[in-house]
């Protein structure tokens, strides 16, 4: 019950932005200043979930196989392959990993 | 004729590839802990990739007990659809109710295809043809995701948790593009690792966020210090 209210709130959360960003005038938002934090935000944000997904396991820093995974995906990204094929060849690299040792 | 024949052509393979990845959304999400309904309803309610892997990132690691953290990461991550949304309201010129659902729609891909647009009425299309594909695959493919992750009992076995974390290598990588932008995105892995043991789960994240604000800071006293 309490995840259902969280779902709900958290997506008229991010719905705030769209339909105030669709009433706002231009001028408001379209100042680089303001641009600039919400592009920061957004990379500092992803930048954190990379940390605490791939080196963090209950709350104590971890190395395990999401490391090399990880390094894995950033080949790929710098290759500017597809976001699904990074996604799945990480997955298969930990997968191997655990299996195998 | 033909151009907006490949115009529509492109917004359908833009929502096609989008939704390819709902299908590890949707896989990470049920791993994460929320049921098959839930995991849909973020797609249909919240309709915006980064949020919703923020939101269930955030649940894989805390639980219940990370919900408040869960809802201000998705929230703080929706904030460049706000962007978007300014960008595009005077292209499309909507009426009060159509801006309900305008605003819906209004997310990387539809924008992105919109205004790689030159002419008002192609913008127009791109946008809504777009954002439709989007919404439709992104949906669907959610679901294919969720019941197929359900078959999963081990997330880990089959590296999904690797996966989640990929995929935000994945979404950041292309945008690292500048030296401040760099030095944020290496602030806040750092924070967010460091800081773990020390504060309740979910707000790592939000202390990344924190890093963005600070760093902004500093450049813009840097740039007014340039000025005088």
């Amino acid at each position: 019950m309490e995840l259902w209210v969280a779902v709900i709130v958290a997506s008229l959360a991010v719905y705030s932005w769209k339909i105030l960003g669709s009433n706002l005038p231009e001028r408001v938002l379209n100042n680089p200043k303001v641009s600039r934090l919400a592009s920061f935000l957004t990379v500092a944000l992803m930048a954190g979930l990379v940390g605490v997904q791939g080196f963090v396991d209950n709350r104590e820093i971890t190395l395990d196989a999401r490391l090399p995974a990880l390094l894995l995906a950033v080949v790929l990204a710098i290759l500017r392959v597809p976001f699904i094929l990074i996604v799945l060849a990480a997955a298969a690299m930990a997968a191997a990993l655990r299996f195998f040792w | 004729m033909a151009k907006a024949n490949s115009l529509l052509v492109t917004s359908v393979s833009v929502g096609l590839a989008t939704g390819l990845y709902g299908i590890s959304f949707g896989a990470l999400s049920v791993a994460a802990g929320l049921d098959v309904w839930q995991t849909c309803v973020l797609s249909l309610l919240m309709f915006s990739g980064g949020s919703q892997f923020a939101f269930v990132g955030v649940i894989a690691g805390g639980g219940l007990a990370a919900i408040p953290a869960a809802i201000a990461s998705a929230w703080m991550m929706g904030v460049r659809n706000g962007f978007y949304a300014v960008a595009m309201a005077p292209i499309l010129q909507l009426r009060r109710l159509q801006r309900v659902v305008g605003a819906q729609l209004t997310i990387d891909e539809s924008t992105g295809v919109a205004l790689s647009q030159e002419e008002n009425s192609k913008q127009k299309f791109g946008f809504w043809a777009t954002g439709i594909s989007v919404f439709v695959f992104w949906n669907l493919l959610t679901l294919l995701g969720a019941l197929l992750g359900g078959f999963m009992s081990d997330p880990s076995v089959w590296g999904l948790d690797a996966a989640a974390a990929a995929a935000f290598v994945a979404l950041v990588w292309p945008r690292l593009n500048d030296s401040p932008t760099r030095v944020v995105a290496i602030l806040a892995f750092v924070v967010a690792i460091f800081s773990s043991p020390y504060v309740p789960q979910g707000v790592p994240v939000l202390l990344a966020g924190l890093v963005a604000v600070a760093v902004w800071a500093a450049v813009l006293l840097r740039e007014q210090g340039g000025e005088r």
